[in-house]
């Protein structure tokens, strides 16, 4: 891989002729992904890893963000002598299909009409991101994946992956994730949909050029974030404190902090985040069930993989609670297929994946044989 | 490395390229010789998830449960060896337990401290207390053995289920000890086991 190759880099964007065929019955032409890579593809190639991004995350997993500098979502995980090393391994992390950071999604523009696709973009699955993926890896010359890794969504993704492409992935690491979506995550999400909806500017989704559907999706982001924190963790963090005021006002503005503090998680989602893609992505996580893409059997999704997995689960997650996670032990224990699993301890809730977790991080390390 | 001594006749007596379940493998130590030393493709069950992440960090492939309730999700004879070292009497239903061992493993080798070795009925018997001994250093408050049984106890309890013994050693101190007297003499015991037909029926009433 030469230096000066374009497709290799951070803030990397690649318009991809397609087609690519939709679990929906469409197609999807042309695709376009934005994404980074990081590290060196191995004259082999032998060295490729996917990191796969949660539901509002980016492509940039180790590289600063270019919109609001901040640095990447999992520098703790992945990075020069993080468990994903990037001075070993070479790291790819695209934006998914439907999403909204440079990947084709409900804002990008179609091509038939010129205007944004809006509510006329396919309904997309996580296979369908999968597939989506499989064809930047095409492009970037990659056969075979060293591991594939993600938590939340992405950890659906990464359990797609061998099920789809059984020969295309060594290792999976799946995070704090399960392999279909619950009645309760469902409901969660239907939640944030109808309050999107519901907000005069959605506008059936034709609000692009016009003021967005803010006050929607900042509530859609509230009732989402309560579900990625610990009860103990909020009572940790705020209990029944007051927002810098000595005494209630009996009123409605935000007395206590958590109040203050869940409408700036919504305020400032808006900025970032694009409400038609929230539509889309929590769709297709919510339409995930692995068993059925297989006859109802979860261990069928795993009978033609060879790739090994680990799964890690975190004690206070009740979003994807420990238990989603043993039955994909199970199917994978009834597959055959090599697995390693640990509940990890953490006050955090969902969101602990995304912390720094020297356990986690130990488990990782150890499981790519990148451990010191 | 040198193996803990029950571990190393297990590990002896394994057959190369073996499918291999240890249950209860603490970071892993016997998997990682019967990987290096037979080639087996070991799996292993563990209830301390700071031994998982160790024996992960070997490159292991562990799962984090409890032997009381997650050798259910095994399917049928699906290894060769199934493992349980000084793990037995600490489950809550260690009969069960066996049961689930030889249901999964075609053999299983099972290891556990004898509690008639002629030291613990010393101390029983003058100290008038319940023995702290090198293999059983807990006191009886804090003690994660729940079940002692002695090497006629084991005996009596696999005739009863028509188990059949392949293979028993004895260990006194880290030194091999005769069949003969075993109840008496030895510290620990390890026997290798398989399932009959009659017995698994029995076992799949459980």
């Amino acid at each position: 891989m030469s230096a000066d190759d374009q497709r290799f880099g951070l803030q990397r964007h690649v318009t991809l002729p397609g087609p690519l065929p939709l679990d929906g019955g469409g197609r999807l032409a042309p695709v376009e992904i934005a994404y980074e890579t990081y590290g060196t593809l191995a004259p082999d190639r032998g060295n490729a890893v996917l990191i796969c991004h949660a539901l509002t995350m980016d492509q940039h997993v180790a590289g600063a963000n270019p919109r609001t500098g901040k640095p990447g979502w999992w520098t703790q995980m992945v990075g020069p002598g993080r468990p994903v090393d990037t001075d070993h391994f070479f790291v790819v992390c695209a934006n998914v299909i439907g999403s909204c950071m440079g990947s084709s999604g409900p804002a990008t523009m179609d091509p038939a009409t010129g205007k944004p696709f809006g509510m006329i973009f396919p309904v997309i699955t996580i296979r369908d991101m999968v597939r989506a993926q499989a064809l930047l890896l095409d492009h970037l010359g990659v056969d075979r994946l060293k591991a594939v890794i993600g938590g939340s969504m992405g950890g659906m993704q990464a359990l797609s992956w061998p099920a789809t492409f059984p020969d295309r992935v060594e290792a999976v690491v799946v995070i704090a994730s399960a392999a279909r979506h619950s009645a309760q995550n469902i409901a969660f999400h239907e939640v944030g949909r109808q309050a999107v909806m519901a907000d005069p500017h959605w506008r059936g989704g034709d609000y692009y050029g016009h003021e967005v559907p803010a006050a929607g999706l900042a509530v859609a982001r509230m009732a989402a974030h309560i579900t990625y924190l610990s009860e103990a963790g909020l009572t940790q963090k705020f209990g029944r404190k007051l927002q810098a005021r000595d005494a209630k006002t009996f009123g409605f503005d935000a007395d206590f902090q958590v109040e203050s503090y869940l409408r700036y998680q919504g305020i400032a989602f808006v900025d970032r985040f694009d409400a038609n893609s929230y539509l889309y992505i929590t769709r297709a996580m919510d339409y995930f069930d692995l068993a059925e893409e297989h006859g109802g059997l979860l261990a069928s999704a795993f009978r033609q993989t060879r790739a090994r997995f680990a799964l890690i689960s975190f004690d206070t997650d009740w979003l994807y609670p420990t238990r989603e996670s043993r039955s994909i032990v199970q199917a994978l224990n009834a597959a055959g297929a090599p697995v390693s699993f640990v509940e990890l301890s953490s006050p955090y809730g969902h969101d602990a994946f995304l912390l720094d977790s020297p356990e986690m991080n130990r488990v990782v390390a150890g499981f790519l044989g990148t451990a010191s | 490395m040198t193996l803990r001594a029950d571990l190393a006749i297990i590990a002896n007596h394994v057959a190369a390229g073996s499918r291999v379940l240890d249950v209860g493998c603490g970071d892993g130590a016997l998997m990682a010789a019967l990987r290096d030393a037979k080639q087996a493709d070991a799996r292993g069950l563990e209830i301390d998830p700071r031994n998982v992440a160790a024996a992960v960090g070997r490159g292991l492939s562990v799962i984090q449960g409890d032997a009381d309730i997650d050798l259910a999700g095994y399917p049928d004879a699906s290894f060769d060896y199934a493992i349980l070292s000084q793990t037995l009497q600490t489950c809550r239903a260690p009969d069960a337990v066996l049961g689930q061992l030889l249901r999964i493993g075609r053999r299983a080798f099972v290891s556990f401290p004898n509690f008639a070795h002629w030291r613990v009925r010393l101390s029983l018997l003058w100290g008038g207390r319940m023995p702290v001994t090198r293999l059983l250093p807990e006191r009886w408050y804090d003690t994660p053995n729940i079940h002692h049984l002695t090497v006629d106890d084991f005996r009596a309890h696999l005739r009863s289920r028509g188990i059949a013994v392949e293979g028993a050693w004895f260990l006194s101190g880290d030194q091999q000890t005769r069949s003969a007297a075993a109840n008496f003499l030895a510290e620990h015991a390890i026997f290798l086991l398989r399932g009959t037909d009659a017995a698994s029926s029995v076992l799949h009433r459980d």
